[in-house]
């Protein structure tokens, strides 16, 4: 019987859907891979083997009834952000300690709706908030590409990237407040989409930064994630910045082709100083795309230098309220003190990683009095100004090709002690999320040692579908075949 | 869309009538006051979440993920506290803005579950408006409104459960509130209540909030500060938390007294924050300037801003009821009642809805008269709450009837009053059971006459010399007929047979 756990989400669900194998059967080699896996990987922080058989053979019984859903017994990992009913959410963080929620996230019911089955919790940044997973209070993850190297699988999606790529689930949810699900595609070679803001209900997400969360799939190729994304996204309700919008068959814009699109490169996205492999890997993207049919214009986003500041404080404001509330009271840990100021420090500092208590103390001060208007106000202007920039741009092309991130896949522990190195890994992908845009990366390539590198293509709000196709394109002209080697 | 936040500049332009002056021993002083009242809206749930915002119930019973701040829950607009807070602003003739916005005002606290407290700081929903209040002189003066926002409440510490421990109750968590914030237009202790009494009314009226003190649906912050008549303003102090009218205007006179000596010796307020005692009805310090909090008030990115529509509004106006100001000038024009008299009655909505119903098809004065009188008498002397009267107001107008129709006198009437206390029955089976109907036949209240004279006549030859006397001869005769007789007509016959013009 060949390895099911190497199957696309695709193949898997055709496989499924012929009864060449059962959910139970793909489980079980999906749990008993992580099971063997996982402790090289630490990708998952919580295996969910009996709740996962479960589903599974519930899903059969489904399957045999003839109810089958669109992710009928397709074994998922989940990001420790969202919200598992009885099983624990502790985005990562000591803080939250055992906390098992009494609340299905949105988006994950939306994946049980349609059938698909809980492998378990993925490792992820200390509430989102890290860009190589070092964060996490449940140890780094380590990326399945050249793993005696122990490199970084990127963050904050660290953990649903690597099992990704490792073959531990079919696909994962992940969330991208600045880059999370892109910049790990980038460094793992998956394919990860973060979708237009509003796409994906937050319901249920602990939240990082709400302007700008907002979940998507990591998968193992474009049609993967297309498939994952439809069944994650539409609009709820309980989510009022949600987006009451149909949902369109994303998986159908994926061979659409791009003959007719004109695509923009904008000259701000050449970094001083950007390896030359990100140079070469983007001109590559520019010549496949040409040749697929594409027209390249060459566009400008003038105010993409102001980007990473804007995120870095808009961001960490949001963050410094949004996680007021662990408090040690209600839920998590408590950590007693003399009084309940005492109470309150102590819990906070001993619950909170390094990573977090900045940027909750950079949020704080960049909304104290006397210092909003310098900083949380103007950075609202500069972001209005990014989003003009898109506008604007929108006039000449329909979707935009940048390299995902600046560099392949770095060593665990390399850029831990400098922030500002580590904040640079979002500079290109920040933008997306202050305009509200999709944005999608796709393994384009290797750098010289023969790490994956993705390319972003980012495009109008609610055009996912162009995007899938420019992804399509890219990928079939790339054949990017290479896997990490276990 | 242009949209002008609201940064309120406070002054007060107006200068108190010199008998509202304190007289201190250097001179006389002007009280400046502006109140905050928080309503709570009446509505089934809070705020931003489904729960049920009743009054009481267990300890956390009424309270969502949301109301407790459970990581990943988000917060959805109850578009029926808004239409709340929309009636209000209308009655009080206020700007309702087409484009609000929540922001999150932070503070760490127990009984604050996010961390937050969801808030309308720049762009409220309601703008400026004005309310009718009475003074103390019975004269009626203006207070402009600044705003109404809404608001989310905090849960509530218990800390006398244990010596040891706070518990929360998270039951009021989310549960909305409109924050009605007045101008600096009033001017004393009386006014100051008399306002708080006019805002209850009204949205008592409007049904946008129960007025329920007792169950804090409407507290004051009540802001005082003195000066010199018509001179700067002084430093003001902030009393939180006052529940009730009565205690707004002790509060008041407390906190302007306190200024005035402070400031006579030579020394200056403090802006601070004070807590009214109500045991001895002192305000003393809760927090200093320096003790106050940074909020960090930002855009609440959980929500988009609240944009309402124009026809949205009119549909809501068109739905008010008459306000007490409209009410009291329709009854001072339709039923010739006095501003003042008008004014008791519109207080209340039951008052003026109870009078509206006795005085159907009846001499509107005279219920006015029975009801203000004799009922509130009663009620007020036996502790009984209007609610509760044993007198329905389809009753109390039958008993005006019966006056009015001469089927019984008023003399009779109050007897058939305290039987209808006693019993609840309608008027008229009071006075068909009793007997108490009034004697129109002329011949039997001629008979009576008769038989009176031929026993006194030497009280006929007195009346005969001395018409005054009459009066003592109708009590004669009402006294012979049991109070049944006509007064008018034992007068007409009387004249007659004693021979008086």
């Amino acid at each position: 019987m060949t390895d099911l756990t190497k199957l696309t989400l695709k193949s898997a669900l055709d496989g499924l859907s012929k009864g060449d194998f059962t959910s139970l059967e793909i489980t079980d080699a999906f749990l008993n891979k992580i099971d063997a896996i996982n402790p090289k990987l630490n990708a998952y922080t919580l295996v969910t083997h009996e709740k996962a058989r479960e589903d599974a053979k519930a899903s059969d019984a489904r399957r045999a009834a003839g109810n089958a859903g669109a992710l009928e017994g397709a074994p998922l990992g989940i990001k420790d952000l969202f919200a598992t009913k009885g099983y624990r959410t502790a985005a990562c963080s000591k803080i939250l300690g055992e906390f098992k929620p009494e609340y299905e996230s949105t988006v994950t019911s939306n994946l049980w709706r349609d059938g698909a089955v809980m492998l378990g919790k993925l490792n992820m940044d200390e509430f989102a908030m890290g860009s190589s997973n070092e964060t996490s209070a449940y140890g780094p993850v380590v990326n399945p590409w050249q793993v005696e190297k122990k490199l970084t699988p990127g963050g904050s999606s660290g953990g649903s990237a690597s099992a990704v790529a490792a073959d531990l689930c079919l696909a994962a949810t992940a969330t991208d407040t600045g880059g999370s699900i892109r910049q790990p595609a980038s460094f793992t070679g998956t394919v990860g989409i973060k979708p237009t803001y509003g796409r994906c209900s937050r319901w249920g997400i602990v939240a990082f930064a709400s302007s700008l969360d907002q979940a998507g799939p990591i998968a193992k190729d474009v049609t993967d994630t297309a498939i994952m994304l439809k069944s994650m996204c539409g609009h709820d309700i309980k989510d009022s910045t949600s987006l009451n919008v149909p949902v369109p068959d994303f998986a159908a814009a994926v061979s659409r082709g791009v003959k007719g699109l004109k695509i923009g490169v904008p000259k701000e996205y050449r970094l001083d100083g950007m390896p030359e492999e990100i140079e070469k890997l983007w001109q590559d993207g520019i010549n496949w795309l040409k040749e697929a049919g594409a027209e390249i214009v060459d566009i400008s986003l003038p105010h993409t230098k102001y980007a990473l500041p804007t995120y870095y404080i808009v961001a960490p404001a949001e963050a410094s309220s949004n996680l007021a509330r662990y408090d040690g009271m209600r839920f998590g840990n408590r950590v007693d003190g003399k009084d309940l100021i005492d109470t309150y420090e102590k819990t906070r500092a001993a619950g909170f990683g390094a990573e977090v208590q900045r940027r909750i103390l950079i949020g704080t001060y960049v909304l104290s009095a006397g210092y909003y208007d310098a900083y949380y106000l103007k950075a609202q202007k500069v972001r209005a100004r990014i989003l003009e920039d898109f506008t604007k741009a929108w006039e000449k092309c329909d979707a935009i090709l940048t390299p995902t991130a600046p560099s392949a896949a770095f060593p665990l522990g390399q850029k831990q002690t400098d922030p500002i190195q580590m904040y640079l890994n979002d500079v290109f992908t920040v933008t997306t999320n202050l305009a509200g845009l999709p944005g999608i990366s796709v393994p384009a390539g290797v750098d010289v040692n023969g790490l994956p590198l993705g390319l972003q293509v980012i495009g109008k709000a609610l055009d996912e579908e162009t995007l899938f196709a420019v992804a399509g394109s890219i990928e079939k002209a790339a054949n990017f075949t290479a896997k990490p080697n276990l | 869309m242009t949209v002008e936040a609201s940064t309120p500049v406070f002054t007060a332009f107006k200068t108190a009538r010199p008998d509202q002056w304190v007289k201190g021993v250097t001179g006389d002083w002007e009280i400046i006051v502006g109140m905050e009242v928080h309503a709570q809206v009446a509505a089934n749930s809070k705020l931003f979440s489904g729960a049920s915002a009743s009054y009481g119930g267990d300890p956390n019973s009424h309270v969502s993920f949301i109301d407790s701040g459970m990581p990943g829950m988000l917060p959805v607009i109850n578009k029926f506290c808004v239409e709340q807070a929309v009636k209000t602003g209308l009655g009080l003739g206020a700007k309702i803005n087409l484009w609000s916005r929540f922001d999150r005002k932070n503070y760490f606290y127990p009984d604050l579950p996010q961390g937050y407290q969801i808030s309308q700081y720049l762009y409220p929903i309601v703008g400026e408006g004005e309310l009718e209040v009475e003074s103390e002189d019975k004269s009626t003066i203006m207070v402009g409104i600044e705003r109404i926002h809404l608001e989310q409440d905090a849960g509530k510490s218990i800390h006398d459960l244990d010596p040891d421990a706070t518990y929360v109750d998270l039951n009021r968590s989310g549960c909305a509130l409109m924050e009605i914030v007045s101008k600096p237009d009033i001017r004393s202790p009386e006014e100051a209540a008399n306002y708080f009494k006019s805002l209850r009314s009204l949205v008592r009226y409007l049904g946008t909030c129960d007025g329920n003190m007792d169950e804090g649906s409407m507290r004051a912050d009540v802001n005082v500060s003195v000066r010199r008549p018509g001179g700067e303003l002084g430093t003001r102090c902030e009393i939180k938390n006052v529940n009730s009218t009565k205690f707004v205007a002790m509060a008041v006179a407390y906190e302007a007294r306190r200024q005035i000596e402070i400031l006579e010796d030579g020394g200056s307020i403090d802006q601070e924050t004070r807590l009214f005692d109500v045991k001895t009805g002192q305000t003393r310090t809760m927090r200093s300037k320096e003790d106050a909090h940074d909020y960090r008030y930002f855009p609440d990115p959980d929500l988009l801003p609240l944009v309402i529509t124009q026809e949205w509004v009119d549909g809501i106006k068109a739905t008010l009821p008459e306000l007490p100001s409209a009410k009291k000038h329709r009854f001072i024009n339709d039923f010739g009642l006095s501003a003042y008299d008008a004014g008791v009655l519109v207080a209340d909505k039951e008052f003026s809805d109870y009078f509206e119903e006795a005085a159907k098809g009846t001499d509107a004065k005279m219920v006015n008269s029975w009801l203000t009188v004799e009922l509130f008498g009663w009620l007020n002397k036996n502790g009984v709450e209007f609610a509760n009267s044993p007198i329905s107001a389809k009753n109390l107008g039958g008993l005006v009837k019966l006056i009015q129709d001469g089927t019984i006198n008023g003399k009779i009437a109050k007897d058939v009053f305290a039987k209808m206390i006693e019993t609840g029955d309608e008027p008229a089976a009071i006075v068909e059971r009793e007997g108490l109907k009034q004697t129109t036949d002329t011949g039997a209240i001629e008979k009576a006459i008769d038989d009176l004279m031929a026993t006194q006549p030497e009280k006929v030859t007195e009346a005969r010399e001395k018409p005054k006397m009459l009066g003592w001869w109708v009590g004669q005769v009402m006294k012979s007929t049991g109070g049944k007789a006509n007064p008018a007509i034992v007068n007409d016959i009387l004249k007659k047979k004693l021979g008086i013009e």
